[in-house]
């Protein structure tokens, strides 16, 4: 093993104020986990047949982004660079494992709406390239605020793609999100379109492509009309 | 760098890995122990439910989960049948049925009364696309309440597939692997009830192991 041991980063966060509103807003938008940063492809195509079914996989990321984030932040003095990725998925893992059997005992009828996009969550890149890319060299809070706006910022871009799929494929806006929000959450609940002016293709797997690509070009228009620099695709920030 | 500290820096890296793997394995061990009972409870209850669904209330005054039977098929695998009894009358079973969609295994429960209808078809679990081939669920759409009523004869065997394979069934828009797997599995069901009828109905109560 040639140990030339890389310190870790000793973050020039500590010095200075860390900003959070920059860090929401790259997560929610400027460096948007899927419309900037392309990366959670799979789940972003596969979970988003309908506008519901992207929220609950987007909800349920971010919860086990949210806690993995804390948790690297916390121990990242412990972690030396070469075991740094197994240690990640580890961590990732275990935070879903512990989201499935607490919901599957507590949280029981949602667990049967979304235990289906739970152990999914593992094989999502999102999480990871966070990790490596913040919360390993951030501290404790600024991780956590970057943890929740990039899962937020998921669950959103997820909610976006699910709810042009659904319309255009199924002509629906959010149905059964009572299921996953509970009943009182019925009026979201709109069927907008024929059965008969259905695109069915849009609900297929090339909807997903087509549709994350309209809208990855989408968010570029809006930012180059804004002025600002296009970022482009892939985790930049990570190595 | 010298051969010792080379050492020292794998066994450190092993000792950090083997911490977290120790840490979070304790961790999972406990909630799992923690959540065991629950996880358990609640299955009973979705068992107890879907029961529910597929066996009409007024035609049992037993507890169905208690004196279960377990029939051994010929290439081993068992079935659980579930039993409605109105005294000592048998009025209807239930049991759990096995199809292959199009994303994995489908788990369907299925009620019969004693004269070999169906009493109702309910889905337990799948892996099937959201959006396309969960529609067999009924929280989802009334396919499944398609089968109530039908038995081995009605329609003929040869009918007992979905439309596009020339049967009596209806396939969902982009999905037909899913609904033609369900059909398969519920017409094996009605079979399996044909071939152990006269044990199902007669046994006494309690557990009859073959």
């Amino acid at each position: 093993m040639t140990a030339t041991t890389t310190p870790l980063p000793q973050v020039a966060a500590t010095a200075q104020q860390a900003d959070y509103g920059r860090i929401v807003r790259d997560g929610l938008w400027d460096n948007n986990g899927v419309l900037a940063m392309l990366l959670g492809m799979c789940p972003s195509m596969a979970m988003t047949t309908s506008a519901t079914n992207g929220l609950g996989m987007g909800l349920a990321t971010a919860v086990v982004m949210t806690a993995s984030s804390l948790l690297v932040a916390v121990f990242r003095r412990h972690i030396t660079q070469q075991v740094r990725i197994p240690v990640y998925i580890l961590i990732i893992a275990a935070m879903v494992t512990l989201v499935d059997l607490a919901m599957n005992a507590w949280m029981h009828e949602l667990y049967k709406v979304l235990g289906l996009f739970i152990p999914l969550i593992v094989s999502n890149c999102l999480p990871l390239a966070r990790l490596e890319a913040f919360a390993a060299k951030e501290p404790v809070l600024p991780s956590l605020v970057d943890g929740i706006a990039m899962g937020l910022g998921f669950a959103l871009a997820l909610t976006a793609i699910g709810a042009v799929r659904e319309i255009l494929g199924s002509g629906t806006l959010f149905a059964d999100a009572s299921l996953l929000l509970g009943p009182s959450f019925r009026f979201m609940e709109l069927h907008l379109l024929p059965a008969s002016s259905n695109v069915l293709m849009m609900i297929l797997p090339p909807g997903g492509f087509l549709v994350t690509g309209l809208l990855v070009v989408g968010k570029r228009m809006v930012d180059l009309r804004a002025g600002k620099a296009i970022q482009m695709g892939g985790a930049h920030s990570a190595e | 760098m010298t051969a010792a500290t080379g050492n020292r820096g794998v066994t450190r890296h092993a000792l950090i890995l083997g911490s977290f793997c120790l840490g979070f394995g304790v961790v999972l061990a406990l909630t799992e122990r923690l959540a065991a009972a629950d996880i358990a409870a609640r299955a009973t209850e979705d068992r107890l439910a879907s029961l529910a669904q597929v066996l009409p209330a007024g035609l049992y005054d037993n507890n169905p989960l208690q004196g279960t039977l377990a029939v051994r098929a010929a290439d081993g695998s068992e079935t659980t049948v579930y039993r409605a009894r109105k005294g000592d009358t048998v009025t209807g079973l239930a049991y759990e049925i096995r199809g292959s969609g199009y994303a994995g295994e489908i788990r369907l429960m299925m009620g019969v009364d004693a004269q070999g209808r169906i009493l109702g078809v309910r889905v337990l679990a799948h892996k099937e696309t959201p959006g396309l081939g969960d529609k067999i669920e009924v929280k989802k759409g009334d396919w499944i309440t398609r089968f109530t009523g039908l038995s081995l004869g009605a329609p003929p065997a040869e009918r007992w597939k979905v439309r596009k394979d020339g049967g009596d069934f209806d396939q969902f828009t982009g999905a037909t692997i899913t609904p033609r797997g369900v059909v398969a599995a519920v017409h094996r069901g009605l079979a399996f009830f044909a071939a152990n009828k006269d044990r199902l109905l007669t046994a006494a109560s309690g557990e009859m192991k073959p």
